[in-house]
């Protein structure tokens, strides 16, 4: 565990040696690459405003009103019907759609249920196995001016609930249920 | 299918709330939402100016190729639609790595490049390409080796084993990865049986 902690701390600082060092060794004006590279990035970060607006505004609607919580009760039973622990339903439905709100859950979940718990360690697998979908799309399509996303939306969320089965699954052959 | 969901979360939202009684709420929500956007947008524009300044670099001196070239036999199976020494293919690799690696803010910066590639090969259309869908589906169900911020919050609340859970996580992303990619050529083959 020590090895695997030492190298993701000395990831980036080899990376970024590893790019200078070449660059000086092939005889790339280093600085000057860097800094026209880097003005694309100031454009890339405006571009991506509009589309992080809209979608952020809405989904915060969309949980604020109290809409996202009468959706999950409605749907807990079915959930619970296929073998989904109730506790971890509304984890499971927010983690494709907002990441600092999945992880807000997964530290409740936690705290509550303690992290050596069935549901804890379920929590932790859930929010560690994937990312957040539409965070995602939004992000990459509206920095290149996507405007039509076919099935990558589709894709994506079942993906998302191939992971949620998936975590389940494996938590519950590793770890037992509750 | 964005505008669908898009207007619905929102009018769903909107009519909820005004028979639910928390319309103080959303009017709040609207503007904290758009901050929170804001916030992002910056936050994110740091790492991307570091990495494609660094990234213009290692493109430039020929090591992205390198890379690239390195890991081809691999991913080019993937991705069919792409030549094997288009530059899209060394930024998707990159990519994929950074997250491997748990770099999340390297790896976005790096993702929208390998998505300015695609485009170009796409013709410039402000449509998903097939590649794209592809890469959008592997990079969502992420494979990541190590969850650090998951592992953070596990010992912040002193658990015993608090990397138990790497195992199972990297075992989880793998299935739900290959399931990505498994949907993502059903859609493909359904779409192209429609004649799109």
């Amino acid at each position: 565990m020590e090895i695997i902690n030492w190298l993701s701390l000395a990831m980036i600082p080899i990376i970024i040696a590893g790019i200078l060092l070449y660059g000086t060794i092939k005889k790339v004006p280093t600085y000057e690459s860097f800094v026209e590279g880097g003005k694309e990035g100031i454009e890339i970060a405006f571009s991506i405003i509009p589309y992080l607006v809209g979608m952020l505004v809405a989904i915060t609607v969309f949980r604020s009103s109290g809409a996202l919580d009468f959706i999950m009760d409605l749907l807990k039973p079915a959930f619970s019907a296929i073998g989904i622990p109730a506790e971890v339903v509304p984890l499971a439905l927010i983690r494709p759609i907002s990441g600092t709100a999945a992880l807000g859950m997964t530290t409740d979940l936690i705290a509550v249920y303690g992290p050596d718990s069935f549901i804890g360690r379920l929590a932790s697998v859930m929010q560690g196995s994937t990312d957040t979908t539409l965070y995602v799309l939004t992000v990459y399509f509206g920095a290149v001016g996507i405007k039509k996303m076919g099935d990558a939306l589709k894709v994506g969320l079942l993906a998302d609930l191939i992971g949620v089965v998936a975590s389940i699954i494996i938590v519950t052959l590793l770890f037992g249920s509750a | 299918m964005v505008n669908i969901i898009w207007v619905s979360l929102t009018v769903i939202g909107l009519v909820f709330a005004m028979c639910n009684g928390t319309l103080q709420d959303v009017n709040e929500a609207v503007f904290k939402g758009a901050k929170e956007a804001i916030t992002i947008s910056f936050g994110l524009m740091s790492v991307l100016v570091f990495w494609l300044g660094l990234m213009k670099i290692a493109e430039q001196s020929g090591l992205l190729d390198i890379f690239s070239r390195m890991c081809r036999p691999f991913i080019s199976k993937l991705f069919p639609d792409i030549p094997p020494d288009h530059p899209a293919m060394g930024y998707i690799l990159s990519n994929l790595m950074a997250n491997f690696f748990g770099l999340g803010n390297a790896a976005t910066p790096l993702g929208i490049k390998a998505m300015e590639q695609m485009k170009k090969l796409n013709g410039n259309r402000s449509e998903a390409s097939r590649s794209m869908i592809t890469f959008l589906a592997v990079n969502t169900s992420c494979i990541t080796l190590i969850p650090t911020t998951v592992i953070a919050v596990r010992m912040a609340y002193s658990s015993k084993t608090p990397t138990d859970i790497v195992g199972p996580s990297i075992l989880a992303t793998l299935i739900s990865g290959i399931g990505a990619i498994i949907i993502d050529r059903y859609f493909y083959y359904r779409r192209k049986k429609k004649g799109r």
